[in-house]
This record gives C-alpha cells, structure tokens and sequence, in this order.
C-alpha cells in the first residue's frame, strides 16, 4: 500500500441500536486490505467503544480512520459535552452513562479503558460544553 | 468441536445458525458488552442472557463462535433478521449460565 487510505463515517446519535455499524464497516474493510485478523480486532473493538460512547453521550459524530503502512489510526470527533476530568472518566468502572444505556449491557465504565487497553497510542482532547476528540493508533 | 455439534450434544437449540462450522474452541460468560468485548476470544462460544442487537454487534467484533443465550432468554424478530444477516450463531438453552458452562466444559475438553 503506497498511498494512504481514509474510511469517513457519520455516527448516528439518535439510534443507539445501530451504534456499531461504522466499526463492522471498518472490520470489513480492512480484512479486504489483508490486514491481520488480531489488529483487525483490536482496531473494530476500540473504535466500537468510541462509537458506542458518542451516541451514549455525545449524540453522534464523526470517526474516520486512516490506513497507512505503519499503523491504522483512528479519529472521533464529537460536539458532545465534552468530559470534565479525562483522569477520571479513564479509571476503570467510572461511569456517567443512564440507567437505559446500563439495562441494555453498556455503562461499566470499560469504554475507555478497553479503548486505551486495544490501542498503542491513545489521546483525548475535550473541552467542556464544546466537544471531545479522541486519537488512537494500532500500530501494524 | 462445530457450533452445529454443539447443538446436538448440549440442551440448547439453534434460533439462526448461518455459519454453522465455526469451530467452538472456548466459553466465555458474561452479559456486560465493553468487559466481554475486552475479554470474550475469537472462538468462543458467549454465554449470555444480555439479548438486544448490540449483543450481534460485539459477538460479530470479538470473533465468537456462537452466543448462548442462557435461562431460556430468547431474540426478537429484528435481532434475529440482524444476527442473521451479519453471519452471527445464536442458540438459545434453558440452562443457566452455570450448566451451560459446565455442559460446555464435558465436549470441548
């Protein structure tokens, strides 16, 4: 692969039941670029949490991930409310998700930490009542 | 061991099986999505009673071979149409999660 190769998604907030489509998408298309099936996994199951946590409280936004020779990177950008204490919202179990989300299996408090746990590189940048922007990378 | 030979070895009975060789090489239970999601492996067969379709979604993401639906827990139309169309075994026992388990444990071993 010389060139490098961007998949752009628009995540639906308002339909938490369709949350995770951009990630099967994703699966998908990096197994047609031959990618190996352990970094595939952990690419599709990072970005699935950040998905997940954009329609939980950001309602929606938009991820895109680029495909280079050395890595796969992943960009979600939400206009949500951003996260007051990013130290905080990483520990595990910490939690701000509504019972609704609890009762349908999400809201352990697990989507960040899986996400850094999935990734070689993961940064948050947020700002309060503006947004979040989460940056990982699998390295390849 | 094939998620079909599952089927006709443990109490359970199949509600779509679209790829029905995946091979089951381990059980994994749990019905929080982000814990299994970071701990469920490729191959699994997913011990749950958590039924809604994001449940199809984690199981298409972690690789499992299969969910179990436990307790008698079954889908509704839609999740089903969903698993089955994303290529997702579902079966479904009247066991708990624990005797299921423990029934997986007698054919895998």
């Amino acid at each position: 692969m010389s060139e490098e190769l961007i998949f752009r998604f628009n995540v639906d907030g308002d339909d938490f039941t369709s949350a995770g489509q951009a990630s099967v998408q994703v699966k998908k298309n990096l197994r047609q670029l031959g990618i190996d099936a352990e970094t595939i996994r952990r690419v599709s199951v990072a970005m699935y949490e950040g998905e997940i946590n954009m329609v939980i409280h950001a309602g929606g936004g938009v991820a895109e991930v680029r495909v280079t020779d050395e890595y796969i990177e992943i960009v979600l950008d939400d206009h949500g409310p951003g996260i007051k204490n990013i130290e905080e919202a990483m520990k595990a179990g910490f939690s701000t998700a509504p019972d609704t989300i609890r009762s349908l299996g999400f809201g352990a408090g697990m989507g960040l930490p899986n996400m850094k746990r999935y990734t070689d590189e993961m940064h948050i940048t947020s700002t309060v009542g503006v947004g979040t922007k989460i940056v990982m990378r699998v390295n390849i | 061991m094939t998620v079909e030979g599952l089927t006709k070895i443990i109490d359970c009975s199949a509600l779509t099986m679209p790829d029905p060789e995946a091979e089951v090489t381990g059980a994994y239970i749990g019905d929080l999505l982000s814990w299994v999601m970071g701990r469920a492996s490729e191959g699994d067969a997913w011990i749950t009673i958590m039924s809604n379709v994001n449940t199809v979604a984690v199981a298409t993401l972690t690789g499992v071979s299969c969910i179990i639906l436990a307790e008698g827990v079954t889908l509704d139309d839609e999740v089903l149409s969903t698993a089955k169309n994303k290529g997702v075994n579902v079966l479904s026992t009247v066991m708990s999660a624990y005797d299921c388990a423990v029934a997986l444990n007698g054919v895998l071993r």
